[in-house]
């Protein structure tokens, strides 16, 4: 195996190195960083069997253009709804492909979804901070973000023949509310406001990036004029300002902040929460604190069992093909254990 | 003191002394942050102190808020004995031409001379309230009472890293190139992301810091070093 490498040709604003994050930095004032959509990141990495945690790189909205210098690579596609244009096809997200030396891969927005991660069959190479490639954006801390003429560098790039083709989309997700549980500082709103927020629809505003997402709706009163001693801030808290308007802090997070909190966004629903875009309708519905800790929980084992499913290579080309004749077959169970048993490679 | 726990989402604890500032309060945080960090609760992945308030995050997937409610309240005893003892760190500042552009305005909002402005921040003692904002910002505490001034209406765009700038009691030694509506009084060399991977951040919440004046020269000389 050996190196392959691009040259940037296009990058728009926040496309960044990230990893699964660099928890445990609070304290400090650094937040964990690391994708906005986990789920979509950690499907990437899977469906190329590659460890967990892997740094991919996370494209917003802006898009990228890369074009291959040298080598040949495998990589995956996954995220928001992307359009994905290489060797003159158009396709959309969700999608194993191998980029050989001279060609042009461009992912741009497609019709939903926020964000998208491009992993690789191999290292990125990139700075590291606290032991973290993921990028801390506001002060680019980590491995940064990917500007127009860079060079991108994959060690150990390698091709997986059988791990191409379309990945399998997560389909244990919840399309509900987005669900929260209030406070802590709900009783510093006015009468009525904590209902507003749970009873009534939110906007996405324009005001979205990797630090909170600013949202249009019922405005959020708060008794007189009052300033809390700042505190802890977590991703996911739905801070609001003087002007009565929510944020919901994400992964790039202050640790501490002023702002009268109404409520947290749970930790799983973090992940669809950042792909919606701006002008996007959303709600929240409350839960207590423990059915929060069941929904995890739940979700976390629906994750492992979906992206478990999504590792196992789906074979070579005539494997493939060879399995689509024993599922007309009628006798798939033991066609995927063969194939599980022979492309180990 | 006794505590107020609050849930935060399915992931962190939100543990209470006060709802306003006070020395009790926030001593009390500190006292609860090294009783944990000597004894974590099983699964809690990391604290977070603040000013009268601590967060501890956890993994929902191996404990709930009421284990480590019930983990947290255990050791308050433990904590009320506990000395909160922290590191003593000088840090210089020059308050000279180009590195303090404020220093004229404080003097002029407070009616002293820009020398007892200069005189007044060296003779603080200042503790670490807390980070926040953003990496290695670190709240200091303790600015004289007749230096205090207001935050700026607009913040100022661009002051540079290591920019030392108070607004109100609090003071603070900046890491980043930003924004700020605080005053600009000097510059330190001292880095507070120290680059050092064993010891990344400079100051320990708690710590107590006292400032030295050093002139433009030593202040060239040290940041040299550092290149």
């Amino acid at each position: 195996m050996s190196d392959a490498t691009f040259t940037v040709t296009f990058a728009g604003p926040l496309v960044t190195y990230q990893d699964a994050g660099r928890p445990g930095h609070m304290r400090f004032g650094v937040p964990a960083s690391g994708p906005m959509d986990r789920l979509a990141f950690d499907a990437a990495n899977a469906a190329l069997g590659n460890v967990s945690g892997t740094t991919a790189i996370e494209i917003s909205l802006g898009g990228l253009i890369l074009t291959s210098t040298k080598g040949a690579v495998t990589m995956a596609i996954t995220g928001g709804d992307f359009t994905i244009q290489h060797q003159g096809q158009k396709t959309s997200g969700w999608t194993i492909l191998t980029v050989q030396k001279g060609e042009r891969l461009a992912l741009s927005a497609g019709k939903s979804g926020s964000w998208a991660y491009l992993a690789f069959a191999g290292q990125l190479t990139a700075p590291q901070w606290l032991n973290s490639q993921a990028t801390h954006s506001n002060s680019g801390f980590g491995g940064g973000a990917l500007k127009s003429g860079d060079t991108v560098t994959v060690t150990n790039a390698a091709i997986r023949e059988d791990r191409l083709g379309t990945i399998p989309q997560p389909e244990f997700e919840d399309n509900g509310p987005i669900h929260v549980v209030t406070g802590p500082q709900d009783q510093h709103f006015a009468e009525g406001a904590l209902d507003l927020f749970t009873s009534q629809p939110f906007k996405v505003s324009d005001a979205y990036d990797r630090m909170g997402m600013r949202l249009n709706g019922a405005k959020l009163a708060l008794n007189s004029a009052l300033s809390i001693p700042s505190e802890p801030i977590v991703r996911g808290s739905v801070q609001v300002a003087g002007d009565g308007i929510p944020t919901v802090l994400l992964a790039d997070h202050q640790t501490t902040g002023g702002y009268p909190k109404i409520a947290t966004v749970i930790s799983c629903d973090t992940d669809r929460l950042a792909q919606f875009r701006s002008g996007q309708t959303l709600r929240f519905k409350p839960v207590s604190a423990t059915q929060a800790i069941e929904i995890t929980r739940r979700y976390t084992t629906a994750k492992a069992a979906y992206l478990a499913e999504v590792s196992t290579p789906r074979g070579t080309l005539a494997q493939r093909l060879m399995r689509e004749n024993l599922i007309h077959g009628c006798i798939l169970d033991e066609a995927q254990a063969t194939i599980g048993s022979t492309s180990t490679a | 003191m006794t505590p107020h726990c609050t849930a935060i989402a399915d992931h962190a604890l939100l543990v209470s002394f006060g709802t306003d500032f006070s020395q009790g309060a926030h001593d009390a945080v500190l006292a609860l942050d090294r009783a944990l960090a000597a004894d974590m609760p099983p699964g809690a992945i990391e604290t977070v102190p603040a000013i009268v308030n601590l967060l501890v995050s956890f993994d929902p997937l191996v404990t709930d808020h009421g284990q480590i409610e019930t983990h947290v309240r255990a050791r308050l005893e433990t904590a009320r004995s506990t000395q909160i003892q922290g590191k003593t760190h000088r840090v210089p500042v020059c308050y000279d031409a180009p590195f303090a552009p404020d220093l004229t305005a404080v003097a002029t909002a407070t009616g002293l001379s820009p020398e007892a402005i200069i005189n007044a921040h060296l003779a603080g003692q200042f503790s670490v309230l807390m980070y926040g904002f953003a990496p290695g910002y670190a709240y200091l505490s303790g600015v004289p009472a007749p230096i205090q001034v207001p935050r700026k209406p607009s913040p100022i765009r661009d002051v540079p890293a290591g920019s030392v700038i108070i607004a109100g009691g609090q003071c603070l030694i900046t890491t980043l190139t930003m924004p700020t509506g605080w005053s600009i009084i000097g510059r330190s060399p001292t880095a507070i992301l120290t680059g050092d991977d064993t010891r990344p951040f400079l100051f320990d919440v708690g710590d107590t810091v006292t400032f030295e004046r050093i002139s433009a020269d030593s202040f060239a000389r040290q940041t040299a070093a550092h290149v």
